[in-house]
């Protein structure tokens, strides 16, 4: 039994060894939306291109989509740009934009540039609905399910690596689902 | 000289960053000005982690306050309005989390860890008296050795 006791600073060692090696690598700046499993909170926007049009939570129902949170003044927006092209065009995943606390003319001229991956682009000059929905910082991606459910959240860069192994492979299941 | 201009600015910079956070919350009474500055020392910034909401430069920090100071105005208790900031960014926001079953390992480690730490203490101071009540107190036989011992000693 003494020598037993012996052993409890290599098990409790041993344990918090596994507890902290699990957390090696996670990028904690990387936040779960609050929003996972609940529904797109209320909006109606102006679309960008179209300011007379407005959008309503309907755009979001129907079909599995990413909701696409970007703005000029975010140089990683630029960066994932070419591959949000690549999952509306090549994919055919429908990206919605919102661009957010942004200048309309910036943005009208960005997508001049550098192509419109977005089927609808909605406008939020003041980041209202961003902030409803939890928005801490563009470039966010999120997905929305057919009922208009947030399913998850990716913040930051879009990359190939990213669609690969995360995003493609959710938006495979909400469209099977049901 | 230098060090005293050096102290007039530091001064200086220290009112304007009191000022600055006065001056763009006009509040009617002293008690929300309070609440208000509790409250956003209590939110915790999601862009920029460790800060608090009212100590950031973080554009999504100014939002908050902004939300903080509105829903103030509109005469919402604390709870509503960190509530409120809670659905939108999750439990990450509050610097103290709620006790509930997630966070409860949390909350139990370190009354625990503390608990262990008192239990070893007093485990030992006991079993120290204990032993050397028994080892100092020599039999008479004992004793008599040791004193025929240091006798011979010093006889020696």
């Amino acid at each position: 039994m003494r020598r037993l006791l012996l052993f409890v600073p290599v098990i409790l060692a041993v344990v918090l060894g596994v507890v902290l090696f699990a957390g090696i690598g996670k990028d904690p700046s990387h936040l779960e939306s609050a929003l996972i499993g609940k529904p797109v909170p209320a909006f109606s926007l102006k679309e960008l291109q179209n300011p007379d049009k407005q959008f309503d939570n309907q755009l979001l129902k129907g079909k599995v989509q990413l909701l696409n949170v970007w703005a000029t003044w975010c140089p990683t927006c630029r960066a994932e740009h070419s591959m949000l092209i690549k999952i509306s065009r090549q994919y055919g995943v429908p990206v919605i934009g919102l661009d957010y606390k942004d200048n309309r003319q910036d943005a009208l001229a960005w997508l001049d540039e550098l192509g419109n991956p977005y089927s609808v682009v909605l406008s939020d000059p003041e980041g209202k609905f961003g902030f409803d929905l939890g928005v801490y910082g563009a470039p966010e991606t999120y997905v929305i399910d057919r009922e208009g459910i947030v399913r998850f959240r990716h913040v930051g860069e879009v990359t190939p690596r990213v669609w690969q192994d995360t995003l493609e492979p959710l938006i495979q299941k909400y469209r099977e689902a049901d | 000289m230098i060090r005293a201009v050096i102290l007039f600015v530091l001064i200086g910079c220290v009112q304007y960053a009191f000022a600055t956070v006065n001056d763009v919350y006009p509040f009617d009474s002293d008690a929300d000005r309070e609440r208000f500055q509790t409250l956003t020392e209590e939110l915790r910034c999601p862009k920029c982690q460790n800060q608090d909401i009212a100590d950031s430069e973080a554009p999504i920090a100014s939002d908050m306050r902004a939300e903080v100071y509105r829903m103030i105005r509109a005469g919402a208790d604390n709870e509503t309005i960190v509530d409120s900031l809670v659905a939108r960014f999750g439990e990450f926001v509050r610097f103290k989390p709620r006790v509930e079953k997630r966070t409860l390992v949390l909350w139990a480690t370190a009354p625990l860890v503390i608990l262990i730490g008192v239990l070893m203490i007093a485990v030992m101071v006991i079993r120290s008296r204990r032993y050397s009540e028994h080892a100092t107190a020599l039999t008479p036989e004992q004793r008599e050795r040791a004193e025929r011992l240091l006798r011979e000693h010093d006889a020696r």
